[in-house]
């Protein structure tokens, strides 16, 4: 069935970035209308673990932004209750060599001085804190401020309490322009949804939403695995990672890179992460990725080499060339504004993302300077 | 119709397995979770919350609903694991590990 439909703000992609961005918008009292050709998290957000982190991000734009996401994800999870199986769980990185350990500790520090709470946690009560981790290792930090979401959880429920209408099942197939190029709203495969705000939450297929508006937004899609344990009662404490995995994010190599990433959930089941290549959206499954995430998990917590891995399953992070995503006005297409690019920090900076989107829609001063997430910023080069 | 007549199956001769203890007899070629239904048992696991009943949701290994302990060995997917003689399979309560 076709419909026509009219309202302030259409809002590309129903994952977690596009949630965000409708909820602050219709707090804002605009009339927002969420399209998607999938449903709802049903491409980036639904692959990921939900990760809420300050401890990876060095000083800098994207480290303000997560602490900004950080306290609006408390403010959210304090008005959703449980329905987002919101965690402050804290996060703790290790480091296995004394070198290793050195560099954490020198990251940390400028991470202090911006505002992160990171403790230091020697050798000898690396174990209080997280009894079941390997003997040997040399140290860690902990990051009480890390969090978790169940992300799709908390898409569908940041949908749900926006109230925002929902089009799902929906492809963009157009953007609408008016006069001097000023953008009326989307095209779709069922209708035209109308509207004088058009905000691209489309993940890595960003650069598709930019193309259709005539723009251009170098998103592409690092791929990653999860693999997926059988339930276990509580015996992973926090979200545990080596001090490598710092690295590996802020990498530019196109080739297979992994990291141990391991947590608890609170559906029972943990989670193992990171791996990291750029092989354009190939979704088959890669028997070296998940060897390498088991054993990179097992070195940090032998207990899991008696613990059955269930499934896996794969995803598509959205990275631009300066790993900052984009949020904010394209100048190309007046009233077009982007908000995607995240790579894999997106359920995390989608609050302070939405909240900003929000802002510069209504005019209102947002609560950080956006200016580092230009989305034309890719153009200077030219 | 009795399904096995429908598409005209000659199975092998049946096996024992026990289920919470209780000898049932299985056709050889099912899965642990067509055993359980042949034998009447539609729930075999309770959920790690509120402790609700479950059995088969999907029956094509997608759900992780129909998780099952056999040989001492718990969360397996009933409705994919083969069944054979002898098999002990029990009701898995909550992630099925101890503590």
């Amino acid at each position: 069935m076709n419909e026509s439909l009219t309202c302030d703000v259409v809002v590309v992609g129903a994952g977690m970035t596009g949630a965000a961005c409708a909820l602050y918008a219709a707090r804002e009292g605009l009339d927002v209308i969420v399209v998607d050709r999938g449903h709802v998290a049903g491409g980036t957000t639904g692959a990921g673990e939900g990760n809420l982190l300050v401890s990876d991000k060095e000083p800098g734009p994207e480290l303000e932004l997560a602490l900004l996401s950080a306290r609006l994800w408390r403010e959210l999870a304090g008005e959703l209750g449980r329905e987002t199986e919101y965690e402050q769980k804290g996060g703790v990185v290790v480091a296995e060599t004394p070198e290793a350990l050195a560099g954490l500790e020198a990251f940390a520090a400028g991470q202090r001085a911006a505002g992160v709470t990171a403790l230091g946690v020697t050798a000898d009560r690396l174990h209080d804190l997280e009894p079941r981790l390997a003997p040997g290792l040399a140290g860690a930090v902990h990051y009480p401020q890390d969090a978790q979401v169940m992300p799709a959880l908390a898409a569908a429920h940041l949908l749900r309490a926006s109230g925002a209408r929902l089009r799902t099942g929906r492809t963009v197939t157009g953007v609408l322009r008016g006069p001097g190029g000023a953008v009326r709203g989307v095209r779709t495969e069922r209708g035209d949804v109308h509207a004088p705000f058009v905000v691209n939450a489309a993940g890595p297929w960003g650069g598709e939403v930019a193309a259709l508006a005539g723009v251009r937004l170098p998103v592409l899609p690092r791929r990653g695995y999860v693999l997926v344990t059988e339930p276990l009662p509580p015996r992973i404490r926090h979200k545990v990672y080596a001090a490598d995995y710092v690295a590996d994010v802020a990498s530019d190599s196109a080739d297979l890179q992994t990291s141990p990433v391991v947590e608890g959930t609170a559906a029972g089941p943990v989670l193992i992460g990171a791996s990291r290549e750029r092989v354009g959206f190939d979704r088959s499954v890669s028997l070296p990725a998940l060897r390498a995430l088991a054993a990179g998990a097992t070195r940090l917590f032998p207990f899991l080499t008696r613990v059955r891995a269930l499934r896996t399953y794969a995803g598509f992070r959205p990275y631009l060339p300066d790993h900052l995503p984009a949020i904010g006005a394209d100048p190309g297409a007046p009233g077009l504004f982007h908000a995607c690019g995240h790579e894999g920090a997106g359920i995390g900076l989608a609050t302070g993302t939405g909240h900003v989107i929000a802002g510069l829609l209504t005019g209102r001063e947002p609560l950080l300077d956006p200016a580092p997430f230009r989305p034309d910023r890719f153009e200077e080069a030219r | 119709m009795n399904p096995l007549r429908l598409v005209r199956a000659r199975p092998k001769p049946a096996f024992t397995v026990t289920v919470d203890g209780r000898t049932v007899e299985a056709l050889p070629g099912r899965t642990v979770a067509a055993a359980l239904w042949a034998a009447g048992v539609t729930s075999w696991r309770t959920t790690r919350g509120s402790g609700r009943p479950r059995g088969v949701f999907c029956g094509i290994g997608v759900c992780f609903d129909c998780l099952v302990t056999v040989n001492d060995r718990p969360n397996q997917r009933a409705c994919l694991v083969p069944v054979r003689p002898g098999d002990v399979i029990r009701t898995q309560e909550g992630t099925g590990h101890e503590d």
